[in-house]
Parts: structure tokens; sequence; C-alpha cells
């Protein structure tokens, strides 16, 4: 078993992770939101039932590295392309990469990659691979 | 029949194991373990240091009679106190338990076609799964349903939509159950409109409705209301139901979404009993008798992957409900301290590669419920962690329980496992665990004072982050996932696709019933709707019924009663 490493640059990595939407499947997120804490990472988890605006105010204004969105209701695709475009609204253009965790069918995660979601993580995923996916996406 | 005396307190008679026998045993496995495990075991090492069951109590090599509990009277007869075997003398001699598939998708009309294919393919009850947006309690068109609608349920918004449902089933002679939770009540008061519009007699309609808003603050996290608003909610669908409708379970206590957002067996049938004792003490101080509703609560289990762990887990909660309900409330009829359960095999061990597998893990589910006593099953489809089943999966998922009852000779004898010395030990075990729980939940002052604290919440998002550290070491073994993996795994899948036109012919049609209802009696509905609310003794149900009649959408409903009772923010904790 490989302990999962601190984080050991200077400035922890910023992830925010949220439920958008009417989902309330919260305990993959949950999981992931200590793994990465327990990482070293800095974590801010939105909570429940939050619409695509909010998300996006929010993870622009805690100017985080990475946007984790968790969905296991089905609902990931209209939501990942109202997520899209509010943030091809913005004046200035995001900075931070876009994750997909939940429940989704292989050929939604090609569609979702399309779109411009960086990885997208299921319930298989071990922790060890989530943090390095998190990592190789900041790229310090 | 009346109670007998299967609860008589432990005489020498009754003893299942006699102080001879216990010291006789207890000498032997000290020998046996100095000669041939010693032995053995210096050859050939056992592979763990330590075994533990699926909630993690440590399980020993091997049990004895010295493992068995003291008295005759915990274990007893199937029918009798304390039920530890069974709610029913005969089980499944009698009748083979409901074989009742989950199905919900689309439009009203869709499902009814699921539903109709279901049945004739022997299913023998009905279960309505519901869309997010019905399950919240909000209408098809809301903005926060974007996506939802008819998505992994069915949607629902109005009573037309409950009426095509239905379409051309006898709600008299099939049971419905109907997974909705804080906007239960409308969806009951719409089954009740459906109902006397066919001229059914009420009290002839068997069916269930979950509303168990108390788990959802714990676990399943689908509310409108803050937590008192909602209690008062499923104390008016209890009470209601006890006057008029003799047959329906008003309340199905979940430990099922308790056990899938991380829970172990330990905590599942803990929290669930402490929230049924909750809802009991409810209706008690609302001055209704213990024994006019209690015989009409029924439960609602996962069936795990731990085989023996779960029937112990059916059985504990079995006896310590009916000891609870005795005791503690001081029910009478018996009726009032046998617990039924429905049981569904658990999603979250299926796995994505190799779904194929995931039959296989069903099925054993499904045995361990049949073997620790279900009246009810739900097997899942092997394509449950892709999106909602095929027509395919499901028949297979059925075909599993027929197989069952069927081929393997399991429901012929009741409670097969009574008597094993482990799994009588297990259960002994897993009572207590309920006990300890409920203790350390009275000493923060109950279970609202407990989910406000997020005492639930924390205990079970630590349970679940255990296990996925167990899980990734290797310690908890998911073949096809960390064990036996495939890489060159091509199994394909025929998953079911939602109709994309749905949520567009869903949303014009609830705007076209609004436009055409008579807007007085929707009105003259709304305001007793409100002030019913605003009355905290009065009965919220038969004001319900009219305002779906009046075709009020649901969102209405809840939107209005939002201005009496607030909403509900959980503040997250990990």
């Amino acid at each position: 078993m490989t302990a999962v490493q601190e984080e050991t640059v200077a400035e922890p990595i910023r992830v925010m992770l949220a439920k958008i939407g009417l989902d309330g499947h919260d305990r993959g997120v949950k999981v992931v939101a200590r793994t990465l804490r327990d990482a070293g990472m800095e974590v801010i988890y939105t909570g429940l039932h939050r619409r695509p605006e909010q998300v996006v105010e929010a993870a622009v204004q805690e100017d985080v590295d990475v946007l984790g969105i968790s969905l296991l209701s089905g609902a990931h695709m209209p939501i990942f392309k109202r997520l899209f475009e509010l943030l091809g609204e913005l004046a200035e253009p995001h900075r931070f990469s876009i994750v997909a965790g939940g429940v989704m069918p292989d050929e939604d995660e090609a569609e979702l990659r399309k779109m411009g979601v960086a990885g997208v993580l299921g319930q298989d995923s071990t922790p060890e691979a989530i943090v390095a996916e998190i990592r190789s996406l900041v790229r310090r | 029949m009346a109670d007998g005396n299967g609860d008589a307190p432990g005489t020498d008679d009754t003893r299942l194991t006699t102080d001879a026998l216990a010291n006789a045993v207890t000498e032997e496995l000290a020998d046996w373990e100095g000669r041939e495990l010693a032995a053995f075991t210096t050859r050939r090492p056992e592979s763990k240091e330590r075994y533990l069951s699926g909630s993690g109590l440590p399980v020993k090599r091997v049990y004895t009679p010295a493992d068995l509990p003291e008295d005759w009277s915990d274990i007893g007869l199937p029918g009798r106190y304390p039920y530890t075997r069974g709610p029913y003398p005969t089980m499944y001699r009698g009748r083979t338990w409901t074989m009742r598939q989950i199905a919900g998708f689309g439009q009203a009309e869709e499902t009814n076609e699921r539903f109709r294919y279901l049945i004739a393919q022997g299913q023998t009850g009905l279960s309505v799964d519901f869309d997010m947006p019905t399950l919240m309690g909000l209408d098809s068109d809301d903005a926060m349903s974007l996506g939802e609608v008819g998505r992994e349920g069915v949607a629902i918004d109005v009573l037309p939509d409950m009426e095509a449902l239905f379409d051309g089933i006898d709600l008299e002679n099939i049971s419905v159950s109907m997974t909705i939770n804080p906007s239960a009540w409308i969806l009951l008061a719409m089954y009740v409109a459906v109902a006397e519009r066919r001229g059914y007699d009420l009290n002839k309609l068997s069916g269930t409705i979950q509303n168990d808003i108390l788990k959802e603050y714990v676990a399943q996290k689908e509310w409108i209301f803050p937590v008192r608003p909602s209690m008062r909610i499923v104390r008016d669908t209890i009470v209601h139901c006890s006057r008029e409708m003799a047959r329906y379970n008003p309340v199905n206590i979940s430990g099922y979404h308790i056990s899938e957002a991380g829970a172990n067996a330990q905590q599942e049938i803990a929290f669930t009993m402490a929230i049924t004792k909750a809802y009991v003490e409810d209706v008690v101080a609302a001055g209704v008798d213990v024994d006019s509703f209690a015989p009409r609560l029924s439960f609602f289990f996962v069936s795990q992957a731990d085989l023996f762990e779960e029937v112990a887990k059916f059985r504990a909660v079995r006896r310590y409900y009916a000891r609870m309900m005795r005791e503690r409330f001081g029910a009478e009829d018996p009726q009032s301290m046998r617990l039924r359960f429905h049981a569904q095999t658990a999603a979250a061990t299926l796995t994505k590669p190799q779904p194929m597998n995931n039959v296989i893990r069903t099925a054993l589910q499904a045995l361990s419920a049949v073997l620790g006593g279900a009246q009810s099953l739900h097997t899942n489809g092997l394509d449950e962690a892709y999106t909602i089943p095929s027509e395919q999966a499901m028949k297979t998922a059925l075909r599993t329980q027929q197989i069952l009852a069927d081929e393997t000779g399991v429901p012929h004898v009741i409670d097969p496992l009574g008597g094993s010395y482990y799994v009588e030990n297990l259960t002994g075990e897993l009572e207590r665990g309920i006990d300890d729980y409920l203790e350390k939940i009275e000493a923060l002052g109950g279970v609202v004072a407990a989910i406000e604290q997020g005492f639930f919440q924390r205990e079970i998002s630590d349970t679940a982050y255990e296990f996925a550290r167990r899980k990734a070491a290797g310690d908890r073994p998911v073949i096809g996932v960390n064990k036996y993996v495939d890489e060159t795994d091509s199994e394909k899948i025929e998953t079911h696709q939602l109709d994309p036109a749905s949520e567009a012919r869903q949303i014009a049609r609830l705007r076209r019933i609004r436009q055409d209802r008579d807007p007085r009696r929707a009105a003259a509905a709304l305001d007793r709707l409100l002030a019913v609310a605003k009355d905290g003794d009065a009965n919220l149900m038969p004001a319900t019924i009219e305002a779906v009649k009046a075709h009020l959408s649901m969102g209405e409903i809840t939107g209005a009663l939002r201005e009496v009772f607030g909403s509900y923010t959980e503040t997250p904790v990990f």
C-alpha cells in the first residue's frame, strides 16, 4: 500500500468540489474531498444542490486550480453543457481545469472530454489515481 | 393468535447450553488450538492476521455451542415474539416473497409500459422510482430540474400524470410501493385521488410510500422543508392512513440509503432503529395509540455482500424491534412487534468493469435476503454502474429471484440458519450494537439533535472513507477492480437510452394542465392548504387531496408551503 504523499510545494493546490442540481449522492465526493485534503491540498466543498451559476462564480472567486463536479444522477450531459456555456460567458477566461466524477457511460466520457473536461473519475478510481490526476492537471 | 409464551424468561429448561457443555467445549477448543490448529498453522499459516465481517466486527475461526445465546427465548419460533426467525409462522411456504422490481423513467406512459412488461414476466408487486424533481417536490419546468426530468425515474407533476402511470393496472389487486420521501404526502394524495375516481375501496389498497424523512437528512439528501415541519407531515400521513387506509403502509423506514451512503451493517440497523423510535414517539405524543398504527410500519434494508452478517443483521433488527415496541412503547398487538421488510441488493457493490459479474453478486445478495426472511425483494440490474437498467437487465434480475424461489429449495425451511453457532452469535452482537448506538444518540439529545450536530453524517462519511482506503489497499477485494483485473476486458452491454424528447413533452403537458384547470377551484384549494399548514395540530392530508384534484402541481404545492415551513440547507461534513 502506498500512502498518498504529502503535498510539499509551498502553495498547496486549491480544489473546489461541487454538486450541481438535485443529485444527492455525496458519498464519493466526500471521500474525494478527504483524500485530497489528506494529500495536502486545500479543498472547498460546495455542499449539495448548487446551481451552475453559483458554482462558476464561486470557483472564480476562490481562484481554484481545479474544479471537480460530481454527478451520479445521469444529468451530467445537460449540466456540463450549461456549465461550459457559463464559462464561455466569463469576462476573462477561467484558469482552472475541470474534472468530472461519478457514474457516466463510456460514450458520455468521450463527449465530456470534447466539451473541455480534463479528467473523468469513476467509482473505481483509487485514491492514488485521483491525487495523481489532480496533480498532473496542475503541473507545478 | 396470542403471543404465547415464547418470551418466558429463561429457565434452566430452556437454556441453550448447559454450563457443563460450555465448559467442555471451551476446554476442547483450547486443546484443539494447542494440537491440530497449532500443528497445521505452523506448516501453513492462515491468509490473514485477523478476519473481519463487512461491518468490521472481528470474526472467529470457528464457533461452538459456547457462542450461542443463553436462552431459547432469544431464538424461538417464526411468527412469535421476539420474531427473530421471521414475522409469519409459514414464511415462504405460505407465499413466496413479493418480487418487486423498481421501475420508472421518462413520462408516466413509458413507465406504465415497463410495469405491464414486468407484470407479464411474473412480477408480483409494483415499485415506482421517481425522477429527481419529483423526489424533491419540484415541477419539471423548474430551473433546478435541468437534465433531470424523467432521467432516473418517472416524472410526476400533476394528477393526470399519476392517472397515466397506473392506467389499466388493477390497484386493488397489486400492491404499489412508491420510493418517495419529502414529497411523499403529495404522491399519496394523488394515489388516493386516482383510487377514488375509479371507485375503489381505500381500505383495500395495499401499498407503501417510503416517506422516511429522517434518513434523508442522515443519508439520501432529498429534502424540501426543515426537519420539524417535515416530521409533522410524516405524522399526518401515518395518522391519516391509520384512519382511512387499513392496509396501506404510510412509512417505510429505510436503512438501504444509509448503507449506500457508506454506512456498514451495524450502522444501518442502528440508525434505522433510532429513526423508528423518533417517529413512534412523535405519533404517540400526538395521542395516537401505538397499536393503531405500528402494525402498518414497514422497513427497507439493503442486502450487502457479507452473506452471513446480512442474515444476522435481518434477524437482529427483527428481534430488537420486537423488544423495543413491546418494552419501550407498551405495544400489545403482536402485529405491532413484527418487523416486515423489503430488501434490495446493494447497488454500490456493482462494478463497471466486467459487468456480467454483477449478476453473480446480485444472486448471492438476494440469497442472504431470503435466508434473512425478507417479505419483498428487488434485485439490481447488472448495468446499475452504468445507468438505469435496460429491460433485458431487469429480466435477468427478476429471473434470479425466480430461480432462487423455484429451483434452490431455500424457501422450504424457515430461517434455515437459525441455531448456527456463528449466525446466532453475530445476531446477538449486532442487536447489542444497536443498543450502544441508541444510547449514544440519546446522549446527543435524540435523532433530530444528532442530525443537527452532523453525528450520523460524520459516522457515515468516516465508514465510507475507511472502506475506500481498504479497497484501495486491496484489503477489500473487488473482483475485476482491484483483483483479477482484465485489461483486455471488452464486455459490452446494452444500456437504457432516455428518449431525449421526453422532458419537453412533460413540460408541455404540465403547462397545458395548468392552463386548462378551474382557476377558482385551484386558488381555493391552495388557500385552504396554507391555512391547514399553519395549524400544527391539523392534518395536511385532506387539503392536499383536494389540492391535487384541483390540478395544482407538486411544485406549486411545495412552493407555497415553503412560505410557511421554510427550506432546508445542509452544512456538509466530510
